[in-house]
Order: structure tokens, then C-alpha cells, then sequence
């Protein structure tokens, strides 16, 4: 049998193993041509970038470059060691060179994330370096007392190597001691942790609002003859073409105090002139105005998954002496599991990440980790803490996807 | 990008290489430059015979930071905010200007002690001033209108919303002038613990009543829609609104938030004595005042406060919109760059957490 196979061959007398083998390796190497366009695309467009900015996270050279003496002393000098005169030295040093090369701003932002007010501190003793004179311990803390502030020498050693957890920590609402021990911020700095929370919260109420109201939405869809429910089809279309901004400042004129809403209660004696009720720039505006700008969603896949349910089935487990309910509950609910599962990832992981909508209408406590994140990246520039907290929120997006894989098991997710 | 930014300045430098007799003035457009051309360029062109290209830019320090970083100076003056004059200047990239070179007052007053105080940086030169001001709205107070900052936040006497912008910049300072802290001490306030715990108490007493907002068109719009009944706006914007629309509102100038826009010439620029000669020109006394007809900002020298006339409607005496006015700075608090860049962090921090729990 093994001669036999080894004789077969093609008609110009190859082998016809590595014909074969060739011929799918050209087809393999087609397929892969075909699909590098797009994975091009994706790595330039999406995996560079985003990977370039998470690095960001954890890697901060604006201090470190603008002070090799320093990064020198404490490589030599561990923790707790006496800041004496080498280390005074190191730092003018330092800061001639962060004069010469202009780089005492961009240092001293970076300490400044940590200790509030270094940035002048090192811009303004920059400027003046050229008058210190020997011994620097005492020269130096004579420009300036705050030289000697153990917590700046600290911060000074962690920004000194570009590698730095810093950023994650503040992301956490942590920061270190004098000694480096991680401690809890004051309470009054404390944001991250309950951002997070109240997003991941608020997200899931949104998901599961979207869910209540999509389901009879979706199932009429799916069950009305094709021309009307190709009309309310539009209906629910209409509102998902619209521009996200429009859609956001509608709700603006329709719930604020002086709005349609409110103005309808109103006259219509239900409620009083003075007793309007406050509806927009708070968390109620942020879950009205994400609910229905997410609605479609989660209306979609659950209309694909319904609409090939054949209704005979409802109707055999009816004739087979179920009640109606029992029929929707064993019957109908099960074979709409994957299109909710998907409805309810696309949702929740939308709205995680939400940023524009509770800016515009989310007031004080209707903002999300995101708005923070835009303001680290927009007014703040503190591009590593942004990245940092977008990392963060990645991982938990992350750790959601993969609970939801043992939980209902991607398989079952369809979209359409 | 680097490429980029080469070529396009390239070109746009292409365009000026010619005469020998021009400045290139980099501004924000709109009806800022309208006001600039108007009040500075016309009559500069017909005072020296050196033309005035105007040149617009979302914000002109973006192109001066992409010449600089380029190596081709293509623009000879920019207008462009105080904290970035401050840093290029650090960084080295400005020319410096010698107050004693600048023209002194009609009077005889030398420019250093003109100009408004801060207007005179290393390596710039302001040119107007602009305000973040308290309006209202007036037909909702019949029973006596609100004058001072502490009214803000008198919501008894003063009832309904607030409106102000979300960031701690803007609305600390505030928060202490109406707790009766004077203008001039407000920056050591906030340097301290206490100072900061103060803004925040006297904050929290409006907080359920504040809309906050966060661009500069929302303000004048809340209170046309009757959403709040006052709030701290842009002056320019508010005139905009009582002068232009008709709307009833009207301003309270106790506790204005002073900001300053600056000249500044690049060094390596084209013509740097044109720069020179139009920086002069531009900033003495009546220039700064004409200016003050095509838009409600102020001139940044004292002196040119009693040359202020006329809007261009002919009818509307623009000293009392000027938030320069000597009636308008008695309790104005001027931006200090230097201490936001130190504090910025720290403080919208701490912001951020309050305005989250």
C-alpha cells in the first residue's frame, strides 16, 4: 500500500504529495494576500497606535532624559540613603543641562503630576542655576526650601527611570509615601476608583433599560407582516442615521427645566411652575439620553435572531398543553439568548466608553471615566495618566468579555 | 508629519519671499482679526508704507510652534495666549522686548507703568484684555437686581440655577471673591490647604444648583433658554447677546477673571524690524482704543480707556463693556500663568473629585 502511494504522481511525474502541498501553499499564500490589505490596515490604523499611547502608561522619559546625574545618583543611592552634597551636585548639574537644552518646563511638569507646584520650582531654579555656588546642600535649599522636601526627592527617584507603575497608581486613587510605600491619596483627591465604578454601574443599568425596552420592540418587528414592520423598521433606523450630537441636544430642549417636558407636566396641573423637575445635567439626563441613542443596538440583533423563530413552535408547545407563558419562557426566551447576549455586549461595552453624551448632558454626577480621560488628554495634556486609565478600562472590558465567554459563551453571540 | 510641517510652512513662506517692506501678523480670525486689521493694520500701511499680511490660525501658536520646530520663520508677529508666550519665551524661541523701546502714554507715562500688570511679559506684549464675567438675566429679578459677585450665590434673594464652566480655573476664585476674599490675595488663597477648602465650602452651597458648562457659546444660550437665571460667561460673547440680539441681560463686573492676549515676535523672523516698528505701532494708546470699536475687548493700556468711543452700529458707547473699564477691574482677579502651571493639576484633581461625589 505505502509503494502504491509513493507511485502516484501527476502527469509530468511529480510526486503527487508536494503537487498538492505546492498548489495549496499558493492558495494559502492568495488568501493571505487577499487579507493583507485589511490587516495593514488594522495594524496602522488601530494596533500602533493604540498600543503606542497604552505604552504611555508606563513609560515617561520627561524626566528622566532632562536628568541623567540625577538617574546616576539614585542608581547608586538606594531608597532612604541622606540627600547630601553629591546629590545637591547631581541636581545642579541637572538643572545647567535642563537650562542649556530647555527641558526644565517638560521636567518639571512631570514631577509636578506628583507634587504640586514643582513645575515652577524647577523652571525658576533653572533660570537662576548659574549664580549657585558650593556646597550646593546649602546653596541650593537657600534658592529654594522646597529643594529639601523629602517627598520631591521621592518623586524625583521614580520619575529618574522612564519605566514607571506611577501612573497606574493614580489611576487607582494611590500614590506613595515618603518612604514609597503606596498609600491612599487624600480623600478629598480620591475620583478614579468611584468613576469606575459608577461607570461600569451606570453601564449596566443602560444594558439592561435597552434590553426591556428593545425586546417587545424587536419582537413586534419580527412577528408584524414585512410592510409594516418594514416601516417601523425605519422608525427605528431613522434616530441610529441621525448625528449623535443632534440627538444629544434634542434631549437637552426636550428635558431641561424650562423644556417640553417639564412645561407639558406643567399645564397640565401635574406638577407646578416651581416645581419643575431637574431632569438633564445630572445622572437621569445621561441614562435617558445613552438609552435612546444606544436603543438601536441592542433592537438589531435582536430583531436578526427572532425573526427566522418559526411561530409554529410556540404554537406546538401551546397545543402541547403549555400556557402562554411557559410557551415564551421555555420556548420563545431560550432561541433569543444569542441575539440578547449580543445586544447586550454591544451596549454595555458603548456605553463603557461613552464620552460626549454625559459631557453634554451628564452635569456633576453624570460623568463618566471617559469624560476624565478626555480631560487628561484635552486640558490636563497628562497623557500618561489618560492612557493609563484608558488601560485600566480596557483590562476591565477585557475581564467583562472573558466572564461573558464562560458565562453564555461567544459562540452563542449573533449579530445578525 | 515633520515633512508636512516643513512643506507647508515652506509654501506659505513662499507666498511673502518678495518685497522686502512687509510684516506677516499671525491672529485668530473672525472678528478679532476684522477688529485688528481695522484698528492696526490699515492705519499702520498708511503711517510707514510696510504692508500688513493677515494671516488666520485656530489659535496662531500652533503654526509659531510648527515654524519654530521647522526651522522656517515665516510669520514676523503672533497673537497668541499669555501661557504660551511664557513658554516659547523659556524655551528661547521668542525675541525680547524692552518695555523702554515701546511708546509711552499721550500724557507722557512710561509704557511699563501703562500697561495693565501683566500685560508686559519677557518676551511679549499684550494687546487686549478679555473678561469672564457674571451675567443675568434681568427680568427675573423684578425685585431688585444682583450687583456683587456674593449674589451668585445668594440663592434666597437671588433664586434659580447657576450657570458655570466645569474646571477649577474658572470657578474657585469665584467662589472666594464672594466669600469676601480680596481680588489681589486670591492666588495665595489657593496656594494653601485651608484657601482651597474655603473655594470648595462656599462652592457647595450652590452646587445643587449649578448647570455647568464647558464651551463658551453655552453660557448666553442657558440663559436665553431660561435654564439658568445667571452665569459667569465670556464678555465678548455677552455683548454679543444684550448688544447684538437684544437679549435682556446685563453683566456684573465685581469678580471678573481678567485673561490677556500677547503679541510676540519670533527670533529668525523675516522682517524683524517691521515686527519691531508694527508691535509699537499696535500697542500705544490709540490703537488699542480704536480697536475697542469692532469688539468688545479691552485695551491692555490704562491710558487708552478714555480714547474708547463708539460699536460700529454708531450707537453703543463701548467703555462700559470694556473689561478693562477702571469701574470694571476694581475687584477683577488677573490669570496668573505661572500659578496654574503649578497648581493646575492639584487643583482640577481636587476638583473633579468634589464635582463627582
Amino acid at each position: 500500500m505505502t509503494d502504491a502511494t509513493a507511485m502516484l504522481t501527476t502527469n509530468d511525474g511529480q510526486p503527487l504529495k508536494a503537487a498538492l502541498a505546492r498548489s495549496q501553499r499558493r492558495a494559502r499564500r492568495n488568501a493571505l494576500l487577499l487579507v493583507a490589505p485589511l490587516f495593514l490596515f488594522v495594524l496602522i490604523t488601530f494596533v500602533i497606535p493604540i498600543g503606542q499611547m497604552l505604552s504611555q502608561s508606563v513609560y515617561n522619559n520627561n524626566f528622566s532624559v532632562a536628568a541623567p546625574n540625577l538617574g546616576a545618583w539614585f542608581d547608586d543611592h538606594p531608597q532612604g540613603s541622606e540627600i547630601d552634597e553629591t546629590a545637591f551636585a547631581a541636581l545642579v548639574a541637572d538643572l545647567q543641562y535642563m537650562k542649556e537644552e530647555k527641558l526644565s518646563g517638560s521636567a518639571g511638569t512631570r514631577i509636578n503630576y506628583d507634587i504640586s507646584g514643582s513645575r515652577s520650582l524647577f523652571t525658576g531654579s533653572a533660570r537662576k542655576v548659574d549664580d549657585l555656588t558650593p556646597p550646593y546642600a546649602i546653596s541650593v535649599p537657600a534658592l529654594d526650601e522646597k529643594w529639601t522636601d523629602p517627598n520631591l526627592w521621592r518623586a524625583m527617584r521614580s520619575a529618574s527611570s522612564p519605566l514607571t507603575g506611577d501612573f497606574y497608581l493614580a489611576a487607582l486613587d494611590l500614590t506613595r509615601d515618603e518612604a514609597g510605600v503606596i498609600v491612599q491619596v487624600e480623600p478629598r483627591q480620591r475620583v478614579y476608583k468611584m468613576l469606575f465604578g459608577r461607570t461600569l454601574m451606570l453601564s449596566a443599568l443602560i444594558t439592561g433599560i435597552c434590553l426591556v425596552l428593545a425586546f417587545p420592540i424587536a419582537h413586534l418587528l419580527a412577528t408584524l407582516p414585512l410592510a409594516k414592520s418594514n416601516l417601523l423598521m425605519i422608525l427605528v433606523l431613522l434616530p441610529f442615521w441621525t448625528s449623535l450630537l443632534v440627538r444629544t441636544t434634542s434631549w437637552i430642549v426636550l428635558l431641561q427645566q424650562q423644556g417640553v417636558v417639564n412645561s407639558l407636566l406643567v399645564s397640565l396641573g401635574i406638577i407646578g411652575d416651581d416645581g419643575r423637575i431637574q431632569m438633564i445635567y445630572n445622572q437621569m439626563g445621561t441614562i435617558i439620553a445613552m438609552t435612546h441613542i444606544l436603543l438601536p443596538f441592542m433592537v438589531l440583533p435582536l430583531y436578526s435572531v427572532m425573526r427566522p423563530i418559526p411561530p409554529s413552535y410556540v404554537r406546538a408547545a401551546r397545543s402541547l398543553g403549555a400556557s402562554s407563558w411557559t410557551a415564551f419562557r421555555r420556548i420563545y426566551l431560550p432561541q433569543t439568548v444569542p441575539g440578547m447576549a449580543a445586544g447586550a455586549l454591544l451596549v454595555f461595552i458603548l456605553s463603557v466608553g461613552y464620552y460626549i453624551t454625559p459631557a453634554l448632558v451628564g452635569g456633576a454626577d453624570g460623568q463618566l471615566i471617559s469624560n476624565l480621560i478626555a480631560f487628561h488628554m484635552q486640558k490636563s495634556l497628562n497623557w500618561s495618566l489618560a492612557a493609563a486609565l484608558a488601560g485600566l478600562l480596557l483590562f476591565g472590558v477585557l475581564v467583562l468579555y472573558w466572564l461573558y465567554d464562560k458565562l453564555v459563551g461567544i459562540d452563542n453571540l449573533k449579530l445578525g | 508629519m515633520k515633512t508636512t510641517l516643513i512643506l507647508t510652512t515652506a509654501l506659505v513662506g513662499a507666498g511673502f519671499a518678495a518685497a522686502a517692506q512687509e510684516v506677516n501678523v499671525v491672529s485668530w480670525g473672525g472678528a478679532y482679526s476684522v477688529s485688528q486689521v481695522e484698528a492696526y493694520n490699515k492705519p499702520f500701511t498708511e503711517k510707514t508704507g510696510i504692508k500688513v499680511n493677515m494671516i488666520d490660525a485656530d489659535n496662531p501658536a500652533s503654526p509659531l510652534k510648527a515654524q519654530v520646530e521647522a526651522g522656517n520663520i515665516t510669520g514676523d508677529v503672533f497673537d497668541i495666549e499669555v501661557s504660551d508666550a511664557i513658554r516659547l519665551c523659556d524655551e528661547g524661541a521668542l525675541v525680547e522686548i524692552n518695555p523702554d523701546d515701546l511708546p509711552p502714554a499721550p500724557d507722557g507715562t512710561p509704557a511699563k507703568d501703562d500697561f495693565v500688570p501683566g500685560a508686559l511679559r519677557e518676551c511679549a506684549v499684550a494687546n487686549i484684555v478679555w473678561g469672564t464675567v457674571i451675567a443675568y438675566d434681568t427680568t427675573k429679578f423684578p425685585d431688585g437686581q444682583p450687583t456683587l459677585a456674593a449674589d451668585f450665590f445668594n440663592l434666597e434673594k437671588f433664586p434659580g440655577k447657576r450657570g458655570l464652566p466645569k474646571n477649577a480655573k474658572r470657578t474657585l476664585y469665584l467662589a472666594l471673591i464672594a466669600d469676601g476674599v480680596p481680588a489681589g490675595e486670591i492666588y495665595e488663597k489657593l496656594a494653601t490647604p485651608e484657601g482651597v477648602a474655603q473655594a470648595f465650602a462656599k462652592l457647595d452651597t450652590i452646587k445643587d444648583s449649578v448647570v455647568w458648562w464647558e464651551a463658551g457659546a453655552q453660557p448666553p444660550q442657558l440663559l436665553a433658554d431660561g435654564e439658568v437665571t445667571m452665569a459667569t460667561v465670556y464678555n465678548g460673547r455677552i455683548f454679543d447677546a444684550i448688544v447684538s440680539e437684544g437679549k435682556p441681560f446685563d453683566v456684573i463686573w465685581d469678580g471678573q477673571y481678567m485673561d490677556l492676549d500677547m503679541f510676540a515676535i519670533p527670533k529668525g523672523s523675516p522682517n524683524p524690524e517691521a515686527a519691531m516698528e508694527y508691535l509699537k505701532f499696535a500697542t500705544d494708546t490709540q490703537r488699542l482704543a480704536d480697536q475697542a470699536m469692532y469688539i468688545s475687548y479691552g485695551p491692555s493700556r490704562k491710558s487708552s480707556a478714555a480714547l474708547v468711543g463708539m460699536y460700529k452700529d454708531g450707537k453703543t458707547a463701548m467703555a462700559p463693556h470694556m473689561p478693562t473699564n477702571p469701574a470694571n477691574i476694581v475687584n477683577a482677579v488677573l490669570d496668573d500663568p505661572e500659578f496654574w502651571a503649578d497648581h493646575d493639576v492639584e487643583l482640577n484633581e481636587q476638583f473633579n473629585a468634589w464635582l463627582a461625589n
